[in-house]
């Protein structure tokens, strides 16, 4: 039997959890566990400059590899700061672990110094989140942490440590609990084989189906089994932004993303489709426009781990409960040796949406000619290209995210690391650092618009102290690109503080932190520029490119319309 | 239409708050709220009364079921069911008007649980519907103060919330 601490419980735990990173910050009331994190060297800990940035490294970790991501920050300002990185990775289904320090119990309630409700104030933005009140608790409560934030529809955990629960002087016998079990939880593990077995005849009947595949098949490891059941039935599909990937890109199977700022072919085959079968999308706002016009002639399956997903928004006339994984798989073995039912329907409507790729092929917008400032959308072709379309690729949140979801081309899952849900400005930085420690052999680029940039860039002083060689293309157009974009198109281009005055010469502030900041200001300068920044791996470049400021993004829907309701470019529409 | 939600979770600190925390964050309605551990000390009991069409009161047992304190759940309102509530109501209870508080009191089945020279405390049970017509009845007389628990409720017949 061993006797440990509460911060030693917690240091050895994390060790027999695997966990290898733990990003934080340290304060008053952590300081017992910084401590027991001191006197041991398995599990490492990246000091980040702002504890919301700890809550997006580890949050992009979770994205790239599909484990659970963990926090550690101390009570109060260092909680409240972690909040919005919780309430991102919430919205996404994004597994996390947050550890925050807490004033001493007797403490409690009395608005000690550093002290927050921090289960209060998080509350609506976990999925669970847990109290110790006894050191003894704390490997089982932590191993129902992880199990949780991992299991079922993911999403993070928060656990509030009361400093004396971690202090040395009282020791506890320590176990590592290799399970746990809890009544009041448990994910299905599989969808109801008579619905799937609905939902498989429906697909073999359409005439002109769409698979609509989200975040959920991502997370959920399904991804080779959607390539395969899509494969086998030729079908289309068109993924949401956090579903990039699933299914490769450059597979003419694959239409591109849908929604607000999809592709002009996928929000077309969703309107005009006779099936649109969803895995693991939820048919958010983004997404399904005017949900009262959204497929109005579309039977829709939907297969959701999380029931109250199912017919949230729009109504499922086929509803399966279930892990993306095992339902597909069950599936592809209904559909194996099947014919579909209408092989020629089919033709016609691949022949229909090939006339809509044609309508746009060569339009989507004008490039640069040398000289000029580049357009945005070009400068991602060219950063998709350096890479080979291999890199893992951040954003923050604007026109620079919806570019690089529309020209980055992502072949695999987890590549394409966005705030989707939130939609939170400052995430691409800190996420980028996050997945560059865990897979420090990869190209990771965080694109970027300097709004955002500025929001989290004191990472930079992080990058330096443990030397993470990221890329930061900095799509820079001196406004806020998206916000622009809205007062053009509904304000008569009253452009209400979207414009950035005293930007910093950010060659010199990269500078000051002692890495390399090349400034592109023109057409011909961006090959030579991306050759240099990535020439080095493990070198932090930043690419400070001047964009045309007067870019909008398009396709975009037209607000109240259906899916096919879709602005094409300043003067077109459908 | 009004529906009455019978809810088994865990007895930990913090429950009851992810519950109502869960109504109105997503924008649902409490009516009443009624919460007390069961025989079993690790569970609490919480019924709660919602209105909504069956497209929301689909989604709030959805997302109750999500909670990882909530254990079980019913909506009593699809089968049938006993509902009660209790109140205690501290009425006027003067010259002529004390005998009909009495009297009155008596029609409903309801008991005079405290006396002062000038008014009642009256407990009544009943249903919601009961108890809001007592309230009318008292109404003339002049109610000075009214403490409603809020719905409780069980299933009729063999059908038993437990786990």
């Amino acid at each position: 039997m061993e006797l440990l601490s509460g911060a030693d419980m917690i240091a050895r735990f994390l060790q027999d959890e695997g966990v290898e990173y733990i990003y934080g910050y340290p304060g008053g009331a952590a300081l017992h566990i910084y401590d027991a994190l001191f006197r041991q060297d398995k599990v490492k800990h990246i000091l980040v400059r702002h504890e919301q940035a700890a809550t997006h490294a580890a949050d992009g970790y979770a994205r790239a590899s599909g484990k659970p991501g963990t926090v550690l920050v101390t009570s109060g300002p260092g909680a409240t700061n972690a909040v919005t990185g919780i309430a991102t990775a919430y919205m996404d289904s994004i597994p996390m672990v947050v550890l925050c320090g807490q004033v001493m119990s007797h403490l409690i309630g009395d608005d000690a110094f550093q002290e927050t409700d921090i289960i209060g104030v998080t509350r609506p933005i976990v999925k669970h989140s847990f109290s110790i009140r006894h050191p003894s608790e704390i490997p089982e409560v932590l191993k129902k942490a992880y199990y949780l934030a991992s299991t079922g529809r993911p999403g993070p955990v928060v656990v509030d440590i009361p400093k004396d629960m971690t202090a040395p002087t009282e020791r506890y016998e320590y176990v590592y609990p290799k399970k746990v079990k809890m009544r009041s939880y448990n994910p299905v593990t599989r969808g109801h084989t008579g619905q799937i077995k609905k939902a498989v005849e429906l697909m073999l009947k359409a005439k002109r189906p769409v698979f609509y595949t989200g975040g959920g098949v991502v997370t959920g490891r399904a991804c080779e089994g959607l390539t395969d059941l899509v494969k086998q039935l030729g079908f289309p599909i068109t993924t949401t932004l956090m579903g990039i990937g699933a299914f490769p890109q450059s597979d003419d199977q694959c239409l591109g993303w849908l929604g607000m700022h999809g592709s002009y072919e996928s929000n077309m085959a969703m309107h005009h489709a006779d099936l649109v079968i969803a895995i693991g999308a939820r048919f958010d706002d983004r997404v399904t426009n005017n949900t009262s016009k959204f497929c109005p002639t579309a039977k829709i399956v939907h297969v959701d781990i999380d029931p109250s997903s199912v017919s949230k928004t729009v109504r499922a006339d086929v509803p399966i409960v279930g892990p993306a994984a095992s339902v597909i798989n069950e599936m592809i073995s209904l559909v194996q040796g099947k014919e579909i039912a209408h092989p020629e329907a089919l033709g016609e409507w691949w022949q229909k949406i090939d006339s809509w790729r044609d309508e746009r092929r060569g339009k989507l917008y004008e490039p640069s000619e040398p000289g000029e400032a580049l357009k945005p959308q070009e400068v991602i072709e060219a950063v998709c290209k350096i890479t080979r379309g291999e890199a893992f690729v951040t954003t923050d949140v604007g026109q620079h995210q919806m570019f690089a979801a529309q020209y980055y081309h992502f072949d695999k899952p987890n590549r394409f690391i966005t705030s989707g849900g939130l939609g939170t400005m400052g995430f691409g930085f800190p996420a980028a650092m996050g997945i560059k420690k865990s897979y420090p052999q990869d190209d990771v680029v965080c694109i970027t618009g300097e709004g955002s940039f500025q929001m989290m860039m004191q990472e930079l002083s992080t990058c330096k102290q443990y030397g993470i060689g990221v890329k930061i293309v900095n799509l820079n157009n001196g406004s806020l690109g998206m916000v622009r974009q809205w007062q053009d198109l509904n304000y008569k281009s009253r452009h209400a503080h979207s414009y950035m005055e005293s930007l910093p010469d950010f060659q010199k502030l990269i500078e000051a932190y002692g890495f390399t900041a090349i400034k592109v200001e023109r057409h011909e300068d961006l090959e030579p520029a991306l050759e240099r920044a990535f020439a080095d791996n493990n070198e932090l470049v930043f690419l400070d490119i001047y964009v045309d400021p007067r870019e909008h993004v398009y396709p975009m829907q037209v607000p109240l319309g259906a899916m096919r309701d879709m602005l094409l470019s300043k003067t077109e529409r459908t | 239409m009004r529906h009455i939600i019978s809810i088994l979770m865990e007895n930990e600190p913090g429950a009851l708050s992810r519950v109502v925390g869960l109504f109105a964050q997503r924008n649902y309605n409490i009516e009443t709220l009624n919460v007390a551990p069961t025989e079993d000390p690790t569970l609490s009991r919480l019924t709660v009364t919602t209105v909504g069409d069956d497209r929301v009161i689909e989604q709030i047992t959805k997302h109750l079921n999500k909670l990882i304190d909530v254990v079980k759940l019913v909506d009593l309102t699809e089968g049938n069911h006993i509902e009660r509530e209790l109140m205690m109501v501290k009425v006027k209870a003067l010259g002529a008007a004390r005998d009909e508080v009495k009297r009155t009191a008596d029609i409903f089945r309801a008991q005079i649980v405290d006396v002062t020279p000038s008014l009642y405390t009256v407990q009544i049970t009943g249903d919601a519907g009961k108890l809001d017509a007592f309230l009318q009845a008292m109404a003339p007389v002049g109610i000075l103060e009214v403490a409603r628990t809020g719905v409780s409720g069980i299933a009729r017949g063999d059908k038993v919330l437990s786990l």
